[in-house]
């Protein structure tokens, strides 16, 4: 694992850039002279190009949108939503999947039938498309958004673990758990889950990304976090009819979210071929990737 | 014979359960949801009454057995039902936005193939090269990209670019709809005018596309690569195109079938943005529109058709691996 951490250049740079950003989404909101929130003398202080000053002798990073708020400091503020309801999202996602994969694993029968069919009726189903139709159907916010984010993204997990789990419990330490006495559910939790989890805990880190992605695309279309509250989605969604004139206030926030979504997948990347002593093969790459 | 062809049968009923098990779990989520389209539906000076005549009038008021039954009787009749807000039946509006979407998701995903194999062959060709790193820092990088961070960009460079840079006036694309609006263009003029509508929307999701295609075939092409047969054919001296364009084309093909079905879901992702960002008026803006109305017939309508896509070509994908297997076509000689 140290190895893994340290040992390879990819690896040091995406968790460095990981770590700068979310240091940075907590960090650089206390020090911004202004309330990035606030609106203040909108007509001077609006569409300040990146990398100047405005009227007041503020200088901007990144420039100002429509209401004169400085861009990078609510781009941190977005970060914080972001990285939370990506991870959280994946998370959540994570211990729906491994619940049902490893309950309808060791179950079997009925249950697996049942569940592994609702997966795969779920997984027909475009997940920006089930996103939309559920956080449109339900408040949109932040919880919605990471309620709607788990309950779309379990299926690849579960199939997943459900594998795993059926490949482990045929191991024969198993049968020697059993044959000691050990009760049926400490064997699921104790001996065949820790064995299993590995190939979940890399499709979860895969995960982030692609919920990151997700929560930006629901915000950008207006169902997914809402203003004032920043994300990088709405960010983006705010600049979009400003895109001819003031093209940075669009584009801004996305380069966050590319650097943010690439650290992650590369780190995702690095983990799957670390566990799986190589590239993993095409096939599993598939199956990952839903 | 036989047994290929109760293959075909089982996982034909396979997927028609599959898309039963879809139906079913649509119109349970978009039930279970808080709120009444007949709220929205009336105008603000309808008397008391009219809320509850149009939700009458609309089925609402039935146990959601009934509701079931009827909407699932209907879909096997291939009706989706009547539109809330524009009471035009919901597969009319689905015909008339599906070619746009056919068109754009079909150019884009051939485009798609045709440029994210290659890039990714000649990374494998060249594996862990400067130009593979290149390639691959490009690809990861698009592929991180949302879509719509993507057509914003292009539009930001072809419009605000295009007019700051004085870029010449063939390259200001419109960025806007499917055709200038107020001109009837007719023959050549209309098809240019179409054309030129359509490169950044196809831009967009072709690049989005091709980077996700080429990440995957690098990899399946450099496992074919380790093969022995590649070393042989070097060594009796086939011309590299002929190894690339044959040899490894045809023992990729299975992985590129299946990589067909598994991307229309990404697909119809993009087209929904796309859709969003151009204005064009395919299925993703239909849905858009369908859920900010809370038009429920529409958006259990455009749901079921997309699922319906993604299970057909899934199917589709099932019964044509083998004639593109060339293990399976040898074996069968």
């Amino acid at each position: 694992m140290k190895r893994l951490l340290l040992g390879d250049r990819v690896t040091v740079c995406a968790t460095g850039t990981l770590l700068l950003m979310l240091v940075a989404a907590v960090v650089v909101p206390f020090f911004a002279s202004h309330d990035p929130l606030a609106i203040g003398d909108v007509i001077a202080l609006r569409l300040v190009p990146p990398f100047s000053h405005d009227s007041g002798g503020t200088w901007h990073l990144l420039g100002t949108d429509r209401f004169g708020r400085d861009l990078f400091v609510r781009m941190m503020l977005a970060a914080r939503v972001s990285l939370a309801l990506g991870v959280g999202g994946s998370l959540l996602a994570a211990a729906i999947g491994t619940f049902v994969g490893a309950l309808a694993a060791w179950r079997g029968g009925i249950a697996d039938r049942i569940s592994m069919a609702i997966a795969d009726a779920l997984l027909a189903i475009p997940r920006l498309v089930l996103l939309l139709v559920c956080a449109a159907l339900w408040q949109p916010g932040l919880l919605t958004v990471l309620i709607v984010l788990g309950a779309t993204g379990w299926m690849g997990v579960a199939r997943i673990v459900r594998g795993e789990v059926l490949g482990v419990r045929a191991r024969p330490f198993v049968d020697a758990a059993h044959a000691l006495g050990v009760s049926h559910w400490r064997v699921l939790w104790r001996h065949v889950l820790p064995n299993a989890i590995g190939p979940a805990i890399v499709a979860t880190t895969l995960g982030v990304g692609n919920a990151i992605l997700l929560e930006s695309g629901l915000s950008f279309l207006g169902l997914g976090i809402q203003p004032p509250r920043p994300s990088w989605g709405n960010m983006i969604a705010g600049g979009r009819d400003l895109i001819v004139v003031a093209p940075w206030v669009a584009l801004a926030p996305g380069i966050a979210l590319i650097v943010t979504v690439l650290a992650v997948t590369l780190l995702g990347d690095r983990l799957r071929d670390s566990l799986a002593g190589q590239r993993a093969p095409f096939a599993r790459q598939l199956a990952e990737r839903s | 014979m036989q047994n290929e062809l109760s293959v075909v049968v089982r996982r034909l009923a396979g997927s028609l359960v599959l898309f039963w098990l879809v139906v079913t779990i649509i119109f349970v989520l978009i039930r279970m949801a808080p709120g009444d389209p007949a709220e929205f539906l009336v105008p603000p000076t309808a008397a008391a009454g009219d809320a509850a005549r149009l939700r009458a009038d609309l089925g609402l008021d039935r146990p959601l057995t009934v509701q079931y039954a009827r909407w699932a009787g209907a879909v096997v009749r291939g009706n989706l039902g009547e539109s809330f807000s524009s009471r035009q039946p919901v597969s009319r509006l689905l015909l008339d936005a599906a070619p746009v979407s056919f068109a754009l998701g079909g150019i884009s995903l051939l485009l798609t193939f045709l440029i994210g194999v290659p890039v990714g062959m000649l990374q494998a060709a060249h594996r862990d090269r400067a130009l593979d790193r290149i390639a691959t820092v490009l690809t990861t990088t698009v592929y991180a990209a949302p879509t719509f961070w993507i057509a914003l960009a292009l539009v930001a460079l072809f419009t605000y670019g295009a007019a700051t840079y004085g870029l010449p006036a063939a390259l200001r694309l419109p960025a806007f709809g499917i055709r200038t609006p107020g001109d009837v263009l007719h023959g050549w003029a209309g098809i240019v005018d179409l054309a030129r509508h359509a490169v950044l929307p196809v831009a967009t999701l072709a690049a989005v596309g091709a980077a996700g295609i080429a990440r995957y075939s690098r990899s399946a092409v450099a496992d074919v690569l380790q093969d022995g047969w590649v070393g042989t054919a070097r060594s009796k001296g086939a011309p590299v195109s002929r190894i690339y364009g044959l040899h490894v084309l045809r023992n990729i093909m299975p992985q590129l079938v299946v990589l067909g079905a598994l991307s229309l879901p990404g697909l119809v992702a993009g087209s929904v943005f796309v859709e969003s960002v151009f204005a064009w008026p395919g299925l993703g803006r239909t849905m858009l529109v369908a859920i900010q109305a809370r038009d429920y017939p529409v958006v259990m309508g455009v749901t079921v058709f997309y699922a319906a896509a993604v299970i057909f070509a899934n199917f589709a994908a099932d019964i044509a691996l083998p004639l593109f297997d060339p293990r399976r076509a040898s074996r069968a000689t």
